[in-house]
């Protein structure tokens, strides 16, 4: 069914009663985290339906892939999940490592997990602002943004971006992190857990925000599980199954941290989880601190990885292959690899596909908040409408990542 | 990770242990077309009329999460579209790949949505942007691009840029 513009009709579904009402949420709706358009089929204020039309923000970045070389991707792989870059980046990066079968320096990979990890902090800033927004507790987003702003800070100084990092490479990082990178990571570290505190004592003893979350937006680990809900929606719902303790991937075999759950399967188990899984981060970020190892940044690889400004300036060598990578990139052997980790929304994972060119065959992502979409509607049925955002809100979706 | 095991006799001889691969050789080992071992990853290659029985299959054997389905087109090579479905195991700690190579010309394969109701959106996006049909999926409509496009723009034969 559908009408000149594309879009599926209103009706109630054959069968309903006379009272049914369809309504329509989003896409430009402040409570829909970006252009998310849900059809709520209504009985009074009781959601009998609902389903998500999505597509608004596709920009067929899988189909782009196919036309860059291997290194202009990485750029690409920002703007997926404009909350959790370094996140993409690492995904991203290790499945074409894994392609080429290069080795990583382990100060690359240590770096590249305090990243990951600082990523998440980053994006579960960004989710509690947010969420306790839409359950009306506006003065929780002014904190944690004021947090994030010292993280995106610190990104800057890495990468000269703030959002848009592009700082994992194909075969390490993009450069030396600079000097006062550790000093400023641990000043930042070293008070965050207060700062969490302060967030668990605006919301968690909160009875209007405690109300809106406790028993709402039930989904059990089998629903979760057969829907394809992953990450912390996941372990909120008793399943205890993390990539990066079950599956590791860039070194963090070598770190030690818990991985929160709960059994409720509600909002409120959600929001437990997610503020457990910073104070988690920041412990691997401590540990990442004093454990980081001296040397290159970069695998020894100079016909994949882009020399430094200083030897390609110097050494005729250098100046050659940072001419014959940036004009024709660099052959990947044939073959197919899939890589996933665990993103802060849940597993992420690149199926990169490669038929022995200087550019991917076929590149597509795997992103968490694509598949929890599909557990909404089990979510919400049978709720008041009001509910909707707060589900909506706790499953923490982006939808870069879902229209990709 | 053990070395690369290529085609169906070499993975069956060196990795008779591996759950999922004797779980589908106990069943029906005819659907078992092909297989490899390579860079860590098992492909299984399943015929193209049995992959719901086999997801069915390998869900029983502890496969349980469905993770990811995506197609890639070979075009103009024959069989054309391969469909890729990645399932990770929470007991096993580990991860197999379904294969299954269909033709260019109308090219259909049975839905797995009804074993794993997660592949629902992923089955509905490789239908939207390869144009492939899934028998038996509850809701087959485009997801991505708008109720009225014509084209399927992941396929090897659209360009990049788009028509103009």
């Amino acid at each position: 069914m559908s009408n000149p513009l594309g879009m599926p009709v209103l009706e109630p579904a054959s069968g309903a009663h006379d009272q049914h009402m369809v309504l329509n949420l989003g896409p430009q709706h402040p409570s829909m985290h970006g252009v998310l358009r849900l059809v709520v089929e209504i009985d009074g204020e009781i959601v009998v339906r609902l389903y998500p039309e999505i597509g608004y923000l596709h920009t067929g970045i899988e189909k782009t892939c196919e036309a860059k070389f291997y290194h202009q991707v990485v750029p690409l792989t920002d703007r997926i999940d404009y909350l959790s870059p370094m996140a993409n980046n690492l995904c991203y990066a290790l499945a074409v490592e894994r392609l080429l079968e290069l080795e990583i320096p382990p100060k690359a990979q240590w770096l590249r997990v305090l990243l990951a990890e600082l990523t998440r902090l980053n994006s579960h800033l960004i989710w509690l602002g947010t969420h306790a927004m839409d359950i009306g507790a506006l003065t929780v987003f002014l904190y944690t943004f004021r947090e994030r702003e010292e993280i995106l800070r610190i990104f800057e100084g890495l990468s000269g971006q703030r959002m848009m990092t592009s700082y994992i490479r194909i075969g390490g990082l993009a450069m030396e992190p600079p000097l006062d990178f550790i000093a400023r990571v641990q000043g930042f570290i070293k008070s965050f857990p207060e700062k969490i505190d302060e967030y668990a004592n605006l919301l968690t003893g909160n009875p209007i925000f405690r109300n809106r979350l406790q028993g709402v937006g039930i989904l059990s680990a089998k629903d979760a599980i057969a829907l394809g809900v992953t990450g912390p929606n996941m372990r909120g719902s008793g399943v205890d199954f993390d990539l990066r303790r079950d599956m590791p991937y860039s070194g963090y075999e070598k770190f030690q941290f818990k991985v929160p759950i709960a059994i409720e399967g509600d909002c409120w188990a959600r929001y437990l989880i997610r503020l457990q899984e910073m104070r988690e981060s920041v412990g691997i970020i401590q540990q990442a601190l004093d454990g980081m190892p001296e040397g290159e940044i970069k695998a020894d690889a100079p016909k994949i990885v882009l020399p430094d400004r200083e030897k390609m300036k110097t050494q005729m060598e250098a100046l050659i292959h940072h001419f014959k990578i940036v004009t024709e990139g660099f052959a990947v052997p044939a073959g197919e690899v899939y890589q996933g980790i665990e993103s802060p929304r849940g597993q992420m994972g690149y199926y990169v596909v490669s038929d022995g060119t200087a550019k991917p065959y076929r590149v597509h992502m795997r992103n968490p908040s694509f598949p929890t979409l599909q557990a909404l509607e089990t979510m919400c049925k049978g709720r008041m409408l009001a509910d909707v955002v707060a589900v909506v809100g706790s499953i923490d979706i982006v939808l870069g990542e879902i229209d990709r | 990770m053990g070395d690369n095991l290529m085609g169906k006799t070499a993975v069956m001889e060196g990795m008779a242990e591996n759950p999922a691969l004797r779980a589908v050789l106990s069943w029906k080992p005819e659907a078992l077309v092909d297989a490899k071992f390579d860079r860590g990853e098992l492909t299984l290659t399943i015929a193209a009329d049995q992959i719901r029985a086999a997801a069915a299959t390998v869900q029983a054997a502890g496969y349980n999460a469905f993770e990811d389905m995506t197609a890639v087109d070979w075009h103009p090579a024959e069989p054309r579209f391969q469909l890729s479905y990645h399932i990770v195991s929470h007991p096993f700690k580990e991860r197999i790949r379904l294969r299954v190579m269909l033709g260019g010309d109308a090219p259909t394969v049975e839905s797995i949505t009804p074993v794993w109701p997660a592949a629902n959106f992923y089955e509905r996006e490789v239908f939207d942007l390869f144009g492939i049909n899934f028998e038996g999926h509850p809701n087959q409509r485009r997801i991505m691009m708008p109720d009225d496009w014509q084209g399927h723009p992941l396929r090897k034969d659209y360009p990049v840029e788009g028509y103009r």
